[in-house]
């Protein structure tokens, strides 16, 4: 089969073209919003809300609304509920954060198993892709632009946040406010990523884009931009490969950003394991060689 | 509000009986501080002597139970919105791996002088400019931050202070880590922006280094346990008081005194 045939061939099905679509803004959206919070310590932040949206997005087609508005409810209200318990217990806060969002998954479990008819568990879980309406594609797509847009414009404020809250605060800035800005932005870029690769897998588009673009630099505007092009590369080619080798989208999505955290793990420049077993070898005939 | 409104006879810093309890443990016990304009303070104490709560009250992290504090004459709040104090945290406290540079540091002290998206004007480049000159760091504006030496990233902390414009600069423990070039080339920087007329308060262990850096010095444990002038503080039963049996000796008003610093 020729390159462009192989290119075009998916295409010309609809619904393949929308999969590629919802998959690539979902894919884009998170991987820039994963630079912030792998920096901020919240990557099991991430896997709170994602869990923790389920109820709401079942109740959504139960009721009859959009999905995205019981799901943004319910990874916001998750956020909110983890941020109590914590300010009024002792507890540190990965505890906080396990207990309340186990808790709003089985609240979603439990709701899907008394109307087993109206809701695919499934879907929910692992993504639907391949379903996805027109209607849904506009959700997905709007969404997308506005948390973006969102991110861009305060995104010095947050690389701040990030870095030094302390000063952040010393000089007049709003740190409380940015702080649930930006786990607002969690939450949307949660919605925007569920269609495409489902709740449980959401949380790997928050996180590997992102670890993998700080392997590769020490700038974090190329980090930015390093995790979105890492990303559209592991989107596009995880949707070929699940239509050709006929696995499941979501997985073969993420399987691919994997692949690519994987060759920065070994072959990054200067902080990748090749590098640093070259390092550990040319200085091994220098007394302080072991040190290192 | 900015700094030219400000009045020359206010104290940089004036605390009034400021007392902070976390649960039944007392941080700090009827506190009261003043340091005047241009001065520079040092702020002595063991591990849990106060010292931090201090620097969070000023910086409006914490708030006081009983007491008041202000700083020119205004509220913290309004002293922060106002660009006046900057901070330069103690090394254990900065994430170095943070893919950032030296100039991006310095950048973000500037970010309260910009418009919403933070885009530099050609003034905030020319304070970056200076303030990396004045700390020496001109060339290596663009090397991440992980990749400096103890002192270099003391320095280009310092010179986030120094392009904010603050007159108020908060330093906590600027001396640990770092070799004896680094520390004098940063006590003579902040012997010149004392010589500008702003205010450094610097909270340390390093008695040795004291005498010679600070016009006063205040004695922290929970309560003020001496302040003054650094040969009035700095007395062997003061020390005793502060760091229990044990104490460091009194260090020698010369530059040649041997560098002691409990825990060190």
């Amino acid at each position: 089969m020729d390159p462009a045939a192989f290119l075009l061939e998916p295409l010309q099905y609809g619904f393949l073209t929308r999969a590629l679509l919802v998959t690539l803004a979902a894919a884009v959206v998170a991987s820039v919003l994963s630079c912030w919070l792998i920096l901020m310590g919240w990557s099991l932040m991430g896997d709170a809300v994602s869990h923790a949206v389920l109820p709401g997005v079942a109740l959504a087609y139960i009721v009859g609304v959009p999905f995205s508005i019981g799901a943004f409810i319910f990874g916001a209200g998750a956020v909110a509920l983890i941020g109590a318990v914590k300010s009024t217990t002792k507890l540190k806060s990965d505890t906080v954060i396990g207990v309340v969002f186990t808790a709003l998954f089985a609240v979603g479990l439990a709701i899907i198993s008394r109307t087993p008819s109206q809701v695919d568990l499934m879907h929910i879980l692992f993504g639907n892709v391949l379903g996805v309406t027109d209607g849904e594609l506009w959700q997905v797509l709007t969404l997308g632009a506005l948390t973006l847009g969102i991110v861009l414009f305060k995104r010095r404020d947050l690389t701040l946040l990030a870095f030094d809250r302390t000063h952040a605060h010393v000089i007049g800035l709003n740190t409380r406010f940015l702080g649930a800005l930006l786990l607002g932005l969690l939450a949307l870029s949660v919605v925007v990523g569920l269609q495409a690769v489902g709740i449980i897998l959401v949380v790997a588009m928050l996180i590997t884009p992102g670890a993998t673009a700080f392997l590769l630099t020490r700038s974090f505007d190329r980090m930015v931009v390093l995790a979105v092009a890492i990303t559209t590369t592991a989107a596009v080619s995880g949707v070929y490969a699940s239509y050709y080798l006929d696995i499941s989208t979501g997985a073969s999505v993420v399987l691919a950003q994997a692949l690519a955290f994987t060759a920065a793990y070994v072959a990054a420049p200067r902080t990748g394991l090749l590098s640093q077993f070259r390092q550990r070898r040319r200085q091994a005939g220098s007394p302080a060689g072991q040190a290192v | 509000m900015n700094q030219t409104s400000l009045n020359p006879t206010e104290p940089a810093i004036v605390v009034d009986r400021l007392s902070v309890h976390y649960g039944d443990v007392t941080a700090l016990d009827s506190v009261s501080v003043t340091v005047n304009r241009g001065q520079i303070c040092g702020l002595i104490g063991v591990n849990g002597s106060g010292k931090s709560t201090l620097f969070k009250c000023l910086m409006g992290l914490v708030n006081a139970q009983q007491g008041s504090l202000a700083l020119f004459g205004r509220s913290s709040t309004a002293a922060r919105k106002g660009r006046l104090v900057a901070y330069v945290p103690q090394s254990e406290d900065v994430d170095w791996n943070f893919p950032v540079s030296v100039g991006d540091v310095v950048l973000m002290g500037r970010y309260a002088h910009m418009g919403p998206l933070r885009h530099p004007s050609r003034a905030d480049r020319a304070a970056v400019d200076h303030a990396l000159e004045r700390v020496g760091l001109t060339g290596l504006r663009n090397r991440p931050i992980g990749e400096l030496s103890g002192g270099q990233k003391k320095r280009t902390f310092v010179a986030r202070g120094i392009a904010q414009e603050a007159q108020l600069l908060l330093l906590d423990e600027p001396f640990a880590g770092v070799d004896k070039v680094s520390e004098a080339t940063i006590v003579e920087l902040l012997h010149d922006l004392k010589g500008e007329g702003r205010t450094v308060l610097v909270s340390t262990h390093d008695l040795a280094g004291l005498p010679q850096l600070c016009d006063s010095a205040i004695l922290l444990h929970q309560r003020i346990l001496a302040e003054g002038t650094p040969a009035k503080v700095l007395t062997h039963e003061n020390l005793a008081r502060a760091f229990g049996p044990g104490s460091p000796p009194v260090p020698a008003a010369t530059p040649s005194a041997t560098p002691i610093a409990p825990g060190a």
